[in-house]
């Protein structure tokens, strides 16, 4: 059997500023064939996808499709080469139809075709036809649901007929039975000679599909093989689920609030236009109590942190000590001590270091402040260092250690910690490890940390609460979790 | 549903000019001036909604291409008094030019940097006309010797069905292949480029078509009038005023624009009788507007008349 690859990456490295995305990386897949291409969130699988596609410019390193070398060229002239991308998010036209909206994908760069070709009608016609889409050909995306919007997005990247398709996520937000569907249409595309890279979080999601698998962490490649072989790479369960899992959880009875915790989500549901990113979730938190939700990206940990600080609209009822915090401002919830440090960080980079932990203080007596200020560098001794430099300035790891230090400045009653250790080389998660461990140790402070890194998520908590797809799977100690949900967390 | 709404609405705006074009039959010269100005205003809103209901850029700038084409068109008949239509041609050919110019560099930047840079290409060029006063009248204006026609009525026909071939011409393109890329590119530059459409080239030719109807309007709009002036071609004010009607009139439906143009030009007259109290009524009734149908006289129309 003639194997072509069609798609060859090799030395393919880019840099944001200080912080190397991608270092070095090397995949080729040949025609009719998929590769899955792994990594948590923040290891550059993503980054890698838009310097195939063209979207980013590499530093260095080479894209060749069917042999030509297309690095650093414009997107839409890696298009033409036979690359076809289906972005994460749709965001078709909404004042067309879905037909209309895959004829644009038909249509060609010609600034001359004022009328349309009669062909490009029955093109589009048998396109809608092959994903599914038959039935709704004359509706506007806003009226349908969102497995119908993933399906005009495959429609508009094979209208090209591209011999390379890039998938982002393909079965984020889809239910298990759209899932089995959409599978069978990747396998299809396969089947039809193009070469498929599928990005996601994990090996078990594209597992069924996959030749084979490369698995990214911090801009590397470690590892490569068949979706077995990755799964049971040591590295990689190193980089999903640690090593040695060392847990020191306090036993639930130890906290004086057992009958009413200190924050309480009782039936919480969120949804995102069609999508339901949180689906009747109840969880609870003691006062002093450490609480780690795990779960990958996309389960829906962020949405559910929103939904607390008040940025979303839910059904269900939240409480804090038993009151509702139905209908109060993101801003009262705040100052009322539910403190969120988002996984965006959102520092204010033009400013320096002691200005922005200032911001954080601002409602404190100056004497108080100084103190906080003083508490923290001792907690972070490395921002001390940094006070005068613009946190834009920062590693990834400080800007991280400052957004907590100036959640910390509002002397926060519950602590809501996003993703902490996105994209974090492992000495700085230590470092972020041993403060969060003296926060427990020496302050009354409650923390709810969202992770998706196990390793860093279960050392710090009391008690693990597991969310997948929109839902609340598991509910344990950190001893257990190794135990019952290890090996389902490749 | 939606096609057969915009065909009915289609033929109601044919019936509408087809009856405008006999209102010199009973109307008075001034009616007749007035509309004449707001067809023109018409069709400078129409150019703008290309820009910013297709292409998703804004241009705060419409009175940079419409002051090039109209100054270039009066002054050349100034110094050298060619046919009118030679002037008129010049004036449109330098509007396509200096849009070229402004967006070549400007479409690189991003979001409201592009905005900012065809304001500060109107701030350049209104201090281009005060100091080079005898070439371009300065601040007192230009006065231009021909005039198109002395005839109220002849202009008017001018200016109505120069507006209704400019309308259908905008339309049909905006309703064509071209149009659809264009907007795809104006909502998510980054899909329309995955899908091999050149972003660039596609903003840089709605600029261009926009300059083409700015410039041509303004040329025309200069022999109607006689003469040229900061204030009544160029001033940000006039630029405001175009865009409120683009947008008061409904974003993305090109024909919208000139409802809105024609809206403010005939509210303004309606409220002289308030002395300098109008514009500020005229314009917080835009703002109105703006807030509770932010989608314009013209998507109200096509929203009602689709039904549930």
């Amino acid at each position: 059997m003639e194997e072509r690859a069609h798609l060859e990456v090799s030395g393919l490295t880019k840099r944001f500023g200080g912080l190397v995305a991608v270092k070095d990386m090397a995949l080729s897949v040949a025609a009719g064939r998929i590769l899955g291409l792994i990594g948590p969130n923040g290891s550059g699988k993503s980054t890698v996808m838009k310097l195939i596609m063209g979207i980013e410019r590499p530093d260095s390193g080479s894209v060749r499709m069917n042999g030509v070398n297309v690095a650093g060229w414009p997107s839409h002239k890696i298009a033409r080469m036979g690359a076809g991308i289906v972005f994460q998010h749709s965001r078709p036209l909404h004042r067309q139809t879905v037909l209309e909206n895959i004829k644009l994908a038909l249509l060609p760069d010609k600034l001359t075709r004022l009328l349309a070709d009669p062909k490009t009608d029955e093109q589009a016609r048998m396109i809608a036809a092959r994903v599914g889409l038959s039935a709704v050909l004359d509706r506007r995306p806003a009226t349908l649901p969102f497995a119908d919007l993933r399906k005009i997005e495959i429609a508009k990247a094979i209208a090209r007929n591209p011999s390379v398709l890039l998938i982002d996520e393909p079965f984020a937000g889809l239910t298990g039975k759209e899932t089995a569907a959409f599978s069978d249409l990747i396998c299809e595309l396969r089947d039809d000679g193009r070469a498929v890279l599928l990005v996601d979080h994990n090996v078990k999601s594209v597992a069924r599909l996959v030749d084979r698998v490369i698995a990214m962490y911090v801009g590397e490649r470690i590892a490569e093989g068949t979706a077995d072989e990755v799964m049971h790479n040591e590295t990689v369960r190193r980089v999903y689920l640690g090593g040695r899992i060392e847990t020191a959880s306090r036993p639930e009875s130890s906290f004086r609030d057992a009958v009413t915790p200190f924050l309480e989500l009782d039936n919480v549901s969120v949804h995102y236009g069609k999508a339901q990113a949180l689906q009747s979730v109840s969880i609870h938190v003691h006062e002093r109590e450490f609480v780690s939700v795990v779960g990958l990206n996309g389960a829906g940990k962020t949405t559910m942190f929103n939904a607390i600080s008040g940025l979303l609209p839910y059904s269900g009822d939240i409480r804090r000590q038993g009151g509702s915090l139905r209908g109060r401002s993101a801003a009262a919830i705040a100052r009322g001590g539910i403190v969120h440090c988002p996984e965006s960080r959102e520092l204010f980079t033009e400013m320096t270091v002691r200005e922005n932990l200032d911001l954080g203080g601002q409602h404190l007596p100056p004497a108080e402040c100084a103190a906080q200020i003083e508490w923290l560098f001792e907690l972070f001794p490395i921002l001390r260092q940094r006070q005068r430099q613009t946190a834009g300035t920062l590693s990834g790891g400080e800007q991280q250690m400052l957004t907590i230090a100036r959640a910390l400045m509002m002397k926060p009653k519950l602590l809501m910690l996003d993703e902490p250790t996105l994209g974090l080389a492992p000495v700085i998660l230590e470092q972020i490890s041993k403060a969060l461990e003296r926060l427990r140790q020496t302050t009354d402070v409650t923390v709810l940390l969202a992770e998706q890194n196990v390793t860093f998520a279960l050392p710090h908590a009391d008690r693990v609460y597991v969310l997948e797809h929109a839902r609340i799977v598991w509910e344990g100690g950190p001893a257990r979790f190794a135990a019952e949900m290890g090996t389902g967390y490749l | 549903m939606r096609s057969l709404s915009t065909a009915r609405v289609l033929l109601i705006l044919l019936c509408v000019i087809a009856l405008a074009s006999f209102l010199p039959l009973w109307a008075s010269g001034y009616i007749l001036g007035l509309l004449t100005l707001a067809y023109y205003f018409g069709v400078f809103a129409m150019a703008w909604d290309l820009l910013f209901g297709f292409a998703g850029e804004v241009n705060f700038g419409p009175t940079f291409l419409i002051g090039v084409g109209a100054y270039t068109a009066g002054i050349l008949d100034n110094l050298y008094q060619p046919p009118i239509w030679l002037c008129i041609g010049a004036g449109t050919a330098a509007a396509v030019t200096g849009g070229l110019v402004l967006a070549l560099p400007a479409l690189r930047l991003r979001g409201p940097y592009f905005g900012l840079v065809t304001l500060v290409a109107v701030l350049i060029l209104q201090n281009f006309i005060i100091v080079d006063a005898h070439l371009t009248g300065g601040e007192i204006g230009l006065t231009v010797p021909d005039v198109i026609s002395i005839s109220d009525s002849v202009n008017y026909e001018i200016a109505l069905w120069f507006m209704a071939i400019s309308g259908a011409i905008l339309f049909s393109l905006s309703r064509s292949p071209v149009g659809l890329i264009l907007q795809a590119s104006g909502q998510d530059a980054m899909q329309a480029g995955a899908l091999g459409f050149n972003v660039t080239k596609h903003k840089l030719t709605a600029f261009v078509i926009s300059a083409f109807f700015s410039g041509l309007a303004g040329s025309l709009m200069v022999f109607y009038l006689g003469s040229a002036s900061v204030g009544t071609f160029i001033d940000i004010t006039v630029g405001v005023q175009i865009i409120i009607a683009a947008v008061l009139g409904g974003r993305r439906t090109i024909l919208g624009a000139v409802l809105g143009a024609v809206f403010l030009v005939a509210m303004s007259e309606a409220l002289r009788p308030l002395g300098d109290l109008s514009n500020f009524v005229v314009f917080t009734m835009a703002l109105i507007v703006i807030l509770i149908y932010p989608n314009g006289f013209f998507g109200l129309l096509t929203r009602s008349k689709e039904g549930a």
